[in-house]
């Protein structure tokens, strides 16, 4: 289909579907988050991501997030909670990569598509006889995004890469902590999420770009570059002033801001492990903070002013924990906003997802239908758009679940074709 | 060489929130125009400052996050500002800033106006909870915000009595501005078909939500609660520690463990290669573990002694390898013998490393006000349409004449 049959039938299917991205058709290769998280927001705004996957009888997966166990005990392909949330709108197309008719296959698919999309490692593609090169000589316009922890070049372009090496390697990890203990790292993959914002990005570049060129293009992404650029200002410190980023005092991450700030970190509240963020832009917000304590020590000459206060920043730190501990960690919240001072509790899940306005009206956790599972709670999507907004309603795919879609529809394969490869495991 | 998003103008009103944003799309081609306020900008005294010398044209934080950007100072409270300001988004493709809700109302620049001018113009707002939910928003910073949308509470140490920690600044910011160009570029894309603009809200909160990765999923999925643990993923039930003390001082992570047969093996060849065999009773642990064709990660969770002996084992190899060694030899060392791993290196220490330079990823952008370059993080992407330079932020009102000057030859 030309693409603006596409969009309108696009449109037709589902009227309450986004039409933003409806024209646009992408063969998906792609996994886990830093991948599927990329090709997640296309989906949400109407992009058609066709997830090429394994067939089922292969036990080892690329993507090894799509199994998991159910709270019920059940265990299975399509229980995966990580895949459920990262892969919904998606379609899904299985396929033996390995064999010659699997790559027929996937010729066709990527002739018939915008966009292909992966996150193996380096040099997989080639290997399967996907390298752009090949890619280019399927489809000339064809935008391929490429998403590795290192690049497709360089000594550590085979290295493995998770979040948890990703991180490190970045100096995101060793920015965050207190100082003279370990450090405290990340709790989670942060950079699968920024990956796949940015390789997101990369694809909507590529789009952008063949609109004003008519060409296609590769490009591929590094993961820990991306991150090594997230420290800019301490990485400007060091290369402008020769101030090394490791030293005594580093790092100090609650404390230390751009700008500075006095009083800046997160203070315990009443309880077990209740905690408050609490952040003074400057002197006003102190004299608003000071009056809200009410206690003698918060008038002290001390700490008037931003030198003074910077000056005895373990001393105000510790009078105002002391503060703090009276209090339950939503009450100083709601004490200290509604004084003008910058303040949130250390939100727990269930504080951010179950009861807190801001994302409930938002829209922040819809549920999507699954065709297995039934109604699933999933992510919704940070921004919102007038015109051509998100929506969310199809749960992620069952494996395989639009092989006769995909390759009988779009590709135009007789039904008994489709049947026999589906007999010979080929899909 | 035609750059990624060459053609597009994009004008930015400076704001911390957005300030990346509009960074990346002039890093990679588009024609983006700063606009402060008389004075600069407050983010120009964020500092740190070359040489320690406060200047608004020596702030870091402003040359890191405003490069590639053309810099024009308008006054938006005067009436000739203002003019001015409709003037130069006339012709514009994206508007990007991050004012409170009600400030630009306040000031009478209204987007739903503006558009009507110029249907195909697409305007992103960046706010800390969103222009939908407006009249929810209080006073917030990027911890305040890092805090409330969860990142905080995944952060920190196994030791409870210590805080959740701020995984280290700007990080509600950068979260946000990749939302802030997501939203631009889907719009743009939408508008090269239609020719229709539009406006993008970008909710900072809803932003961190989202970017918490299994933290929200196991609550959405079965209603349970991590756990912040040392250096590594926050979790449910305890996991061991991933991170090795190196014999300089510093930190290797090891994520995974030895699973495969062939981890054990690499383990034991390496105790062997470095005469530490004797030192280890238990490396024939290791052995097992090769014999046993590897120990998956999830025996950890089971009642297999023997297993989670041999992953520990493999464990104790690891660390005794990386006493004798550094930082970068660990790390290069594990990873050639197919072990996940990586170094804690400080930010300076990553731009340093070898891979980088090979990849030409350092940048060396020229300051001729300076009379010298310097060198900066690049560019993540690589491909024919990635511009290769990167232009320094522009100084304090370097381009206002200019660009006004534009303005009234269209005029």
């Amino acid at each position: 289909m030309q693409t603006a049959e596409r969009q309108a039938a696009g449109a037709q299917a589902d009227a309450t579907k986004s039409t933003a991205l409806s024209h646009v058709r992408i063969c998906d290769l792609t996994g886990l988050l830093a991948g599927a998280g990329a090709t997640r927001f296309l989906a949400a705004f109407g992009a058609q991501i066709i997830r090429v996957e394994q067939p089922a009888h292969e036990k080892h997966r690329w993507d090894f997030l799509r199994g998991g166990i159910l709270p019920d005990g059940r265990s299975g392909i399509e229980f995966g909670s990580s895949f459920s949330n990262h892969n919904v709108e998606k379609l899904s197309v299985t396929l033996d990569l390995k064999s010659p008719e699997g790559k027929a296959l996937l010729t066709k698919l990527i002739a018939a598509s915008d966009v292909v999309t992966e996150n193996f490692s380096a040099h997989v593609m080639e290997r399967l006889g996907f390298g752009y090169e090949q890619l280019k000589a399927i489809k000339e316009d064809i935008i391929y995004v490429s998403n590795g922890g290192f690049g497709k070049t360089g000594p550590y372009s085979d290295f493995k890469s998770v979040g948890q090496v990703v991180q490190p390697v970045t100096g995101l990890s060793f920015m965050s902590g207190l100082p003279d203990k370990p450090p405290a790292g990340w709790g989670f993959a942060y950079m699968d999420h920024l990956g796949a914002y940015l390789m997101a990005t990369a694809v909507l570049g590529g789009l952008v770009a063949r609109k004003r060129t008519g060409k296609g293009q590769w490009i591929d992404f590094s993961c820990t570059e991306a991150g090594i650029g997230l420290t800019g200002p301490y990485l400007l410190d060091a290369t402008v002033n020769g101030r090394p980023n490791r030293r005594p005092g580093m790092p100090n991450s609650n404390s230390e801001n751009f700008p500075a700030m006095a009083p800046h970190g997160i203070y315990p509240a009443a309880g077990d492990d209740s905690w408050v963020a609490i952040a003074c832009r400057g002197d006003e917000d102190w004299k608003l903070l000071a009056k809200a304590i009410g206690e003698p020590w918060a008038q002290d000459a001390r700490f008037a002013a931003f030198d003074a206060r910077m000056a005895n920043r373990d001393e105000l730190d510790r009078l105002l924990a002391a503060w703090t501990r009276k209090f339950e960690r939503k009450q100083v919240e709601d004490l200290l906003v509604a004084a003008g001072v910058p303040a949130s509790q250390v939100s727990m899940p269930e504080d951010r997802i179950e009861n807190d306005p801001r994302t409930s009206r938002w829209g922040l956790w819809p549920t999507v239908q699954h065709d297995v599972l039934g109604g699933v709670r999933v992510e919704g999507i940070p921004i919102h758009m007038s015109e051509t907004d998100w929506s969310l309603r199809k749960g992620a795919p069952c494996l395989g679940a639009d092989n006769d879609f995909v390759y009988g529809s779009l590709l135009g394969l007789p039904q008994a074709e489709i049947e026999d490869l589906k007999a010979r495991r080929v899909i | 060489m035609h750059a990624l998003l060459q053609g597009l103008k994009v004008v930015e009103l400076a704001s911390d929130r957005a300030a990346y944003a509009g960074k990346l799309m002039g890093d990679l081609g588009a024609q983006v125009i700063v606009i402060e306020p008389p004075g600069g900008h407050v983010s120009r005294t964020y500092g740190p400052f070359v040489d320690d010398k406060p200047d608004p044209d020596r702030c870091l934080w402003w040359w890191h996050y405003n490069t590639s950007k053309r810099g024009v100072v308008l006054d938006l409270k005067s009436r000739e500002g203002r003019e001015d300001f409709k003037r130069l988004v006339k012709d514009a493709d994206i508007v990007l800033e991050g004012e409170d809700p009600g400030v630009l109302d306040a000031l009478g620049i209204d987007h739903t106006q503006i558009r009507a001018e110029n249907p195909g113009l697409i305007w992103v707002s960046v706010t800390p909870y969103g222009r939908m939910v407006a009249d929810l928003h209080g006073p917030a910073t990027d911890l305040t915000l890092l805090a409330g949308g969860g990142v905080a509470w995944s952060c920190g140490y196994d030791d409870h009595s210590l805080p959740p920690i701020r995984p280290s600044g700007g990080h509600a910011h950068h979260t946000a501005s990749a939302f802030a160009i997501l939203g631009a570029l889907t719009a743009v894309v939408h508008r090269d078909f239609t020719g229709v603009g539009q406006h993008v809200d970008v909710s900072m909160l809803a932003a961190t939500n989202v970017t918490t990765e299994i933290s929200s999923i196991d609550w959405l999925w079965k209603r349970s609660t991590v756990q912040r643990r040392t250096g590594r993923h926050a979790s449910e039930q305890l996991t061991m520690d991933i991170q090795i003390r190196t014999a300089d001082g510093g930190y290797c992570t090891n994520p995974m463990g030895l699973t495969a047969a062939a981890h054990y093996q690499a383990a034991l060849d390496w105790l062997r290669e470095l005469g530490l065999e004797e030192e280890m009773p238990e490396a024939f642990m290791l052995q097992l573990g090769v014999e046993r064709g590897g120990v998956p990660m999830k025996v950890l969770n089971t009642d297999d002694i023997e297993g989670i002996e041999i992953y520990r084992a493999g464990r104790e190899a690891l660390y005794l390898i990386a006493s004798k060694l550094t930082m970068q030899e660990f790390f290069v060392g594990a990873q050639t013998r197919g072990i996940a791993c990586g170094p804690v290196y400080s930010p300076d220490e990553a731009l340093n490393d070898e891979h980088y330079k090979f990849r030409d990823y350092p940048t060396q952008v020229e300051h001729p006000e300076l009379g010298r370059s310097y060198t900066y993080p690049g560019l993540p992407f690589t491909g024919e349409m990635i511009p290769g330079a990167i232009q320094r932020a522009p100084l304090l009102g370097e381009h206002t004449a200019e660009v006004l000057a534009a303005l009234k030859e269209d005029a």
